[in-house]
This record gives structure tokens, C-alpha cells and sequence, in this order.
């Protein structure tokens, strides 16, 4: 098993392809008995991509059980149903402990293999979406950030984009180089913890602890920085809430000395562990063809051996100019996806050092006086200023008539934010392109003719957020 | 807001004047706009699936997102002039990995049309219009399994609608004991 680490600056015809010897590249090919993916390493698959073809997912009767939960119920109650005396109905969740938040799957199962599947999910739905018509441009931060609770800043980054390109503001320099390491950082704390949740999945339980132990360095820092641990509402439409506080450098530094040896352990622990790899290899297969018609995204596109993410190919905030290398994988299965999660973790690490170094000084939020509430010391002194504070604070600001879709590469893949605005102070429509919620879709042909033990195994490795697949 | 909102409206009159033909700007057949440095397409229902088809083999392998806006309280003007607005648009965004661009399509639909599925030329749009439909209502025909994806099973209504009234259902707290 290797990740092939193809740098920044090498295009899609040219991969250079470099075993890496980070992620283990010791085992020989997986088996794969899962919808029969090659056991071969691809040899030579210029631009990514694991060769096969998309029918499965095209096909109608697919792995897709497309019943609904009357019928399910009606049949799985019924011992002599149509689907065959061998073939059994069951349900898993929406309380179960692998099934991260509120997830229900309807398996269709023969023995212990998985047949057919569906997700049925709205356990968690609030209507996010509504509520977002109602809250004016200025409030929508607070909305979005509750998608997905594990990296909210990427919602916030995105809702605040889209607002930014209908405004035409400018975000000032260091505002964006803020941007960029506080998403960093959270890409870092949601892959720690994907780790720990993956590990507690597979049995690996001790994992479970350290994940969470490192993401607490994050989440601290993040609660000195914007106050609070999650739901930040820190970027806003025109820079972020507020400057990053003194000594903000040697912390982000001195946690980022703790992670990294111990990420090392993570490759003793279970990268190179053969039970882990047992569990984890040729799991879960999906190639790249298959990956693209069901406009999966993310460390699962990634895996499956294309190269696309959005920070290098169509770059936002200033990812053009530091360096990193996006991963991808060899075979699509589990093992790829958990260890492209591990490794983007010390990628974007690299990227919260440049960071470090090269954030510039000056204004951490846009003075348009239209979209920027005045200073706080300045509402001491001026009548004007207080009233401008209570106008932008209770009226909002206005947003030009228009639509616009701004996306950004979470750590779940792109996330999109769709804003049409009539010109008021709230948006008209707004939309969150989820990630979580359109890979969830994988998930059926991922656990396809595989066993029980290894759903949970395939589940976790899609790592869904279920508050931002609901919203 | 109100200045952007009469710009823009001259722009599309500058078009629509009646006396001379009018003439839009077109791409892959259909009229194309930009906005904000992001291209949409206005196909007709009729030529919306040959549009995506088109997209497909022009190298837009992935729908990142479909989705639905509900125009009943809002007469936008960034229309072509050529295209007739209704009150539901059905917006998907292409991607194409090997161009690195991207295309919307803005499609015009009006309350109870039948639109056509997308699944057979991008499969992922599945729960997209799944999603679409159990929020607007606008149903998407030759879909594998047009169901409801987020609300329950048996729930009346389209909660995105623009007349689907926020608040309409009370919120009730079971067996918490009244004080009075």
C-alpha cells in the first residue's frame, strides 16, 4: 500500500509519483474481494485515478436498497418476504455508537454479507437552510457554523466568500492569512478527529484517547482565539471577528512541536499494525470513475487516486502561494482514505508554519464602513459611530441583487455555499453544498458485498457529519 | 442596493429593446450570462438534458450541487432576455476537473412541471434532486426513487416554498407538567 505524494507544482500530465515512506509503504498488494476492484497497483495511471468504470454506480438495481421505511418495515416483518427466505432485512441506527451522530442504515443482508443498502437520514434536520433566509448577512455565520460541528470554520469561510463576491469587498492581506490558518488548524483538529473515531471503530479503542487529546490543543487554541471551542463565528463577511491575541505564534507552535512526534505514534500504532491494515485494506472500494459520477469529493476522490483539491486547482485565500502536496491514494479502499486523512494532517501543518512565518501585518477585517462595524473604543466618543454600530447590528447591510457560489476544500471535501440575494440585508435563498451529504451516497456501494464488521469500518472511513448531511 | 438593482436592469434592457432582434449571447446552444466571474447557462426544459449531456462529454464530469430556488416573492433581472422566468429554478453546478472551470445551468420551472432526471448522465444528483424535491416539490421524472430525503416519510408540504410559512407548526414539549 502507498500514498503517491505529488507536489504542488507538478501538473495532472506529469505526476511524479515518489513512494512515500510515511504511510507505511511496506504491504504488498490488498485483496480485494469487494466489487471486484484490481488487487494490482495501477501501473502507470497518468493523472490519477484507479482504472475502472462507473456501471455499478450507473445501474439502476444497484447497491442502492430504493425502498422506502414503510416498506422496509412491512417486508423485514414478514418471514416469508418476496426478497427470498436467505436474505434478511435489518436495520442499524439511528443510535448506534459507529454510526457517528444519527446516521440509519436498512441493510439488506444475506449471512453476514451486505446486499443492498440505503442511508435514511433527517434525524437532524432543522431547517438550516430556512433559517438562513431569515438571518441577516452579518447573523448567517452563526447559522452555518452549526453544520458541521467538526470543522465550522469551513462553512463560515465559504458563507463568508460567497457574501464577499456579491459585495466585490477586498479582504485585507491579513485577513486571509488568518483565514487560512485557523482552516488549517481546523482540518487538523477534524482529521484528529477522524482518527480517534476511526480507531474506537476498528477496536483500535486507546486511539480513541489520543485523537482527542491532541484535537484539545487545537480546540484551546481556538476557544483563546475566538472565544469559543466550536460554532466559532469568526470569519465573517470582510475579514475575520477579531485580531489573533498576543502570543498566538509560540502557542500554534509549541502545540505543533507536541503533534507531530505524535503522529508518529500513530504509525506504530496503526499504520504499520497488520491488524489494522487487516481491517482496512480493500475495504471499501471505489475508483475514480465511480468517485466522480456520484460527485463524491474530498480524501474519498482523493483516494481514489485523483489528484483534484480545491486549494491547488482552483485556489482560494492565498493556498497559491505556500507550498504543500496533495495526497492521493493507490487503491480507494479505507486503508487510503485513513491514511491520506493522517498525512494532510502534517501537510496542513506545513502550511499552519508558513503561516506563522509569513503572516503580514495590518487590518484583520475589511473597512468598508458599509459591511465593518466602527471600532468599539470609537463608540465612546461618537454619536455617529454608536448609531452606525446599531444599524449594521439590527438592519444589516445591504447585499447587491445577484446569485453567486463560492466553494472551499473542507476536510470533507468541497463545500459549496450558494447565495442568491433580491439586494436586502438577508439572503434570498442560501444554499450549503455539504460534502458529507452527497459522499454519504457512496455509501451503499461501498459496503456492497462486504460484511457486517467491515460497514462499520466503511462508515467510518466516509467520516459524515450528520449535522451538516441534515442541516 | 437600490442603484446595483437599476444597473443591472438597464444592462438586460439594453437587449430586450422590441424593435430589434434579439440577440443573446449563447454557449453550448444555450444563452449564457456571467456574474461575479461565474457562467450560467439558461437551457429551455426541453433542451435541458441534451445541454448536460453536452457538458458531460465537453469534459464537466462532476454535478458538485443541484438545487432549487422558490422566485414567487422576488422578480430578479439578471435573466437573458430570451429566457421567460417561472417561479422555480433549478440550479446545478458542473465542475470540470481537466478545464478546472466551472458552469451553472439555470433552469426555468414552473410549479407542478416534471423535470428531467439527471441520474442517467450524472448518477451523484440523486440525493441532490432528492433533496430538491422534498423541499420545493418540484419532481423530477425517471428519478430511481423520487422519496423525501430529510423530512419524514409522511410529511405534508414543501418546507423551502416561499409560502410555506415559518412557525406554522407549534411547538409542543410532551409531558412536561403545566405550572397553571
Amino acid at each position: 500500500m502507498t500514498i503517491a505524494e505529488e507536489s504542488e507544482s507538478t501538473t495532472q500530465e506529469a505526476p511524479e509519483r515518489s513512494e512515500a515512506p510515511i504511510a507505511g509503504a511496506s504491504a504488498e498488494a490488498p485483496e480485494a474481494p469487494i466489487a471486484g476492484a484490481s488487487a494490482e497497483a495501477p501501473e502507470a495511471p497518468i493523472a490519477g485515478g484507479i482504472v475502472g468504470t462507473d456501471d455499478r454506480v450507473r445501474s439502476r438495481d444497484s447497491a442502492v436498497l430504493r425502498m422506502s421505511e414503510a416498506e422496509v418495515g412491512e417486508l423485514s416483518l414478514d418471514p416469508s418476504h418476496e426478497l427470498g427466505e436467505s436474505k434478511m432485512l435489518i436495520n442499524m441506527g439511528p443510535s448506534h455508537p459507529s454510526t457517528h451522530g444519527v446516521l440509519r442504515l436498512m441493510l439488506e443482508l444475506e449471512g453476514e454479507t451486505v446486499l443492498r443498502s440505503k442511508p435514511v437520514i433527517g434525524y437532524l434536520h432543522t431547517g438550516m437552510e430556512k433559517t438562513g433566509e431569515q438571518l441577516t448577512y452579518l447573523q448567517g455565520c452563526t447559522n452555518v457554523t452549526r453544520m458541521d460541528y467538526a470543522s465550522p470554520l469551513f462553512t463560515e469561510l465559504a458563507f463568508s466568500l460567497a457574501v464577499e463576491s456579491l459585495l466585490e469587498l477586498e479582504v485585507p492581506e491579513r485577513a486571509t492569512w488568518i483565514r487560512m490558518l485557523m482552516c488549517e488548524l481546523n482540518r487538523m483538529s477534524s482529521h484528529l478527529l477522524f482518527m480517534a473515531t476511526n480507531g474506537m471503530d476498528l477496536g483500535a479503542v486507546s486511539m480513541m484517547i489520543y485523537g482527542w487529546r491532541e484535537r484539545e490543543l487545537i480546540l484551546r487554541f481556538f476557544e483563546k482565539v475566538t472565544g469559543l471551542r466550536m460554532n466559532h463565528n469568526y470569519i465573517r463577511p470582510g475579514g475575520v471577528a477579531a485580531d489573533l491575541p498576543d502570543g498566538w505564534a509560540e502557542d500554534v507552535i509549541e502545540f505543533c512541536d507536541i503533534i507531530e512526534p505524535r503522529l508518529e505514534e500513530y504509525d506504530i500504532l496503526m499504520t504499520g499494525q497488520p491488524i489494522w491494515r487487516e481491517r482496512l485494506q480493500g475495504v471499501g472500494v471505489l475508483n475514480e470513475a465511480e468517485c466522480l459520477a456520484l460527485g463524491v469529493t474530498g480524501p474519498l476522490l482523493r483516494a481514489s487516486g485523483s489528484s483534484w483539491d480545491l486549494r491547488r486547482d482552483m485556489p482560494y485565500l492565498a493556498y497559491d502561494q505556500v507550498d504543500f502536496d496533495v495526497l492521493v491514494g493507490s487503491y480507494g479502499d479505507s486503508f487510503d482514505r485513513y491514511a491520506i486523512r493522517l498525512n494532510e494532517i502534517r501537510e496542513s501543518m506545513r502550511i499552519v508554519r508558513q503561516c506563522v512565518e509569513h503572516m503580514p501585518a495590518g487590518d484583520y477585517r475589511a473597512q468598508d464602513k458599509k459591511v465593518t462595524p466602527p471600532p468599539r473604543a470609537r463608540i465612546d466618543e461618537s454619536m455617529e459611530a454608536l448609531i452606525h454600530h446599531f444599524k449594521i447590528f439590527t438592519e444589516g447591510y445591504k447585499v447587491p441583487a445577484g446569485e453567486a457560489y463560492a466553494a472551499v476544500e473542507s476536510p470533507r471535501g468541497e463545500l459549496g455555499v450558494y447565495i442568491v440575494s433580491d439586494g436586502s440585508s438577508t439572503p434570498y435563498r442560501m444554499h450549503v453544498r455539504a460534502p458529507s451529504f452527497v459522499n454519504l451516497q457512496s455509501l451503499p456501494h461501498l459496503m456492497e458485498g462486504g460484511l457486517i464488521a467491515d460497514a462499520v469500518a466503511v462508515i467510518s472511513s466516509v467520516d459524515p457529519i450528520m449535522g451538516e448531511v441534515d442541516r | 442596493m437600490s442603484d446595483d438593482v437599476a444597473a443591472e436592469a438597464d444592462d438586460s434592457g439594453e437587449t430586450a429593446s422590441p424593435e430589434v432582434e434579439i440577440e443573446v449571447e449563447r454557449l453550448y446552444g444555450a444563452p449564457v450570462t456571467e456574474a461575479f466571474g461565474q457562467r450560467a447557462l439558461f437551457p429551455s426544459l426541453d433542451t435541458y438534458l441534451e445541454l448536460c449531456a453536452e457538458l458531460a462529454s465537453q469534459g464537466f464530469g462532476q454535478v458538485v450541487d443541484l438545487c432549487v430556488v422558490d422566485y414567487l416573492q422576488y422578480d430578479r433581472t439578471d435573466l437573458p432576455a430570451t429566457v421567460a422566468p417561472e417561479r422555480f429554478e433549478v440550479v446545478v453546478n458542473l465542475i470540470s476537473h481537466t478545464r478546472r472551470e466551472r458552469i451553472r445551468v439555470r433552469l426555468q420551472v414552473a410549479d407542478g412541471v416534471e423535470v428531467p432526471s439527471l441520474f442517467d448522465i450524472y448518477p451523484g444528483t440523486e440525493a441532490m434532486e432528492r433533496e430538491a424535491f422534498d423541499m420545493f416539490g418540484v419532481v423530477f421524472s425517471d428519478h430511481p426513487d423520487m422519496s423525501r430525503v430529510l423530512m419524514p416519510e409522511e410529511w405534508v408540504g414543501y418546507p423551502l416554498r416561499k409560502d410555506y410559512e415559518i412557525g406554522r407548526i407549534p411547538v409542543q414539549f410532551k409531558g412536561a407538567p403545566s405550572q397553571r
